[in-house]
């Protein structure tokens, strides 16, 4: 099965991409744009079949390595 | 004095380190990162810049699982004293032997020039033969050092001595080249045996290279 975890800063962290990201936008004429935050995604693929049991292993997987949780948030989602 | 300077793939900057640490009488190693040791005797630990794993990840995220970090943190827990300069101060914020985390620049941009900053705490091993207010010219190299705490944490690090360094322009006043939470550019853990700064000192260490201020700064590990 694949696991998709999305990473960003935390609601409260400047997001410096973010930012630059919504200038552009909003210079670009999209002036609705209310605010922009840029993460990052990675994609496993897993030789596990139980769901519960990859979640949550790739649970383990962001809070040693993927995301640094001092400044990150993720979210899991699991695809087969 | 035994210096033992940290080489991972992608560390650039352990000759620089290693020749300044011998302008000042050190015996200098470059431990490579499979290392499951420290040499014995070794008094302290530098984590020099550069782009371990190619700054894959987030910079310093993969070094801090290579063999030589677990021999780094038992050294530290004993008291050992580490210098982490850059991406060292890096990998040691992502081992949590430093608090804290690094943000892309404010700016998005590589940041690399001369950058006055200013000594905010001398109360500690390394920064002992400097004064409070002390202004230093020291280089500055790159795109991740805008430094995060919260503000509860942040507190506790002042209360404790523990904010050490901040970026300033050339009469201390605000200068702020990468975001930095308080323009912070170094500090130390609370038993104050763990250092971590984005400047190069090691980079300054001659007149010729336009600034003799870092050696001033490495002194203070020299006995």
């Amino acid at each position: 099965m694949r696991a998709i975890v999305d990473i960003y800063l935390k609601p409260g962290v400047l997001d410096p991409q973010g930012k630059a990201v919504h200038h552009a936008l909003e210079s670009l004429g999209f002036d609705e744009v209310k605010e922009v935050r840029v993460g990052k995604q990675i994609q496993l693929t897993i030789d596990e079949n139980d769901e519960a049991k990859a979640k949550e292993r790739v649970k383990q997987m962001c809070e040693t390595l993927l995301a640094n949780t001092v400044i990150e948030d993720y979210k899991i989602e699991i695809v087969q | 004095m035994n210096v033992a300077i940290l080489r991972f793939p992608g560390t650039n900057c352990e000759f620089d380190t290693e020749y300044a640490f011998k302008k000042i009488g050190a015996k200098t190693s470059i431990i490579w990162h499979k290392s499951e040791e420290l040499p014995k005797n070794c008094d302290l630990v530098v984590v020099p810049g550069g782009f371990s794993y190619g700054d894959y990840l987030r910079s310093g995220a993969i070094a801090r699982f290579s063999p030589v970090m677990r021999a780094v943190r038992d050294f530290a827990k004993k008291g050992g004293m580490v210098l982490g300069i850059c991406n060292g101060f890096q990998i040691l914020l992502e081992s949590h032997l430093l608090p804290g985390a690094m943000k892309r620049n404010e700016n998005l941009h590589f940041v690399s020039k001369f950058q006055y900053i200013k000594v905010i705490s001398s109360n500690n091993p390394f920064l002992k033969n400097l004064n409070e207010g002390d202004i230093l010219n020291i280089p500055i190299a790159h795109a991740e050092g805008n430094y995060y705490i919260d503000s509860e944490r942040l507190e506790r690090m002042y209360d404790n001595d523990q904010i050490i360094l901040k970026y300033c322009n050339k009469d201390g006043n605000y200068d702020n080249p990468n975001g930095s939470v308080d323009a912070i550019a170094g500090i130390c853990n609370e038993n104050r045996n763990v250092f971590g700064l984005m400047p190069h000192p090691e980079r300054a260490c001659e007149k010729i290279l336009g600034s003799e201020d870092g050696i001033k700064m490495i002194k203070g590990f020299a006995y």
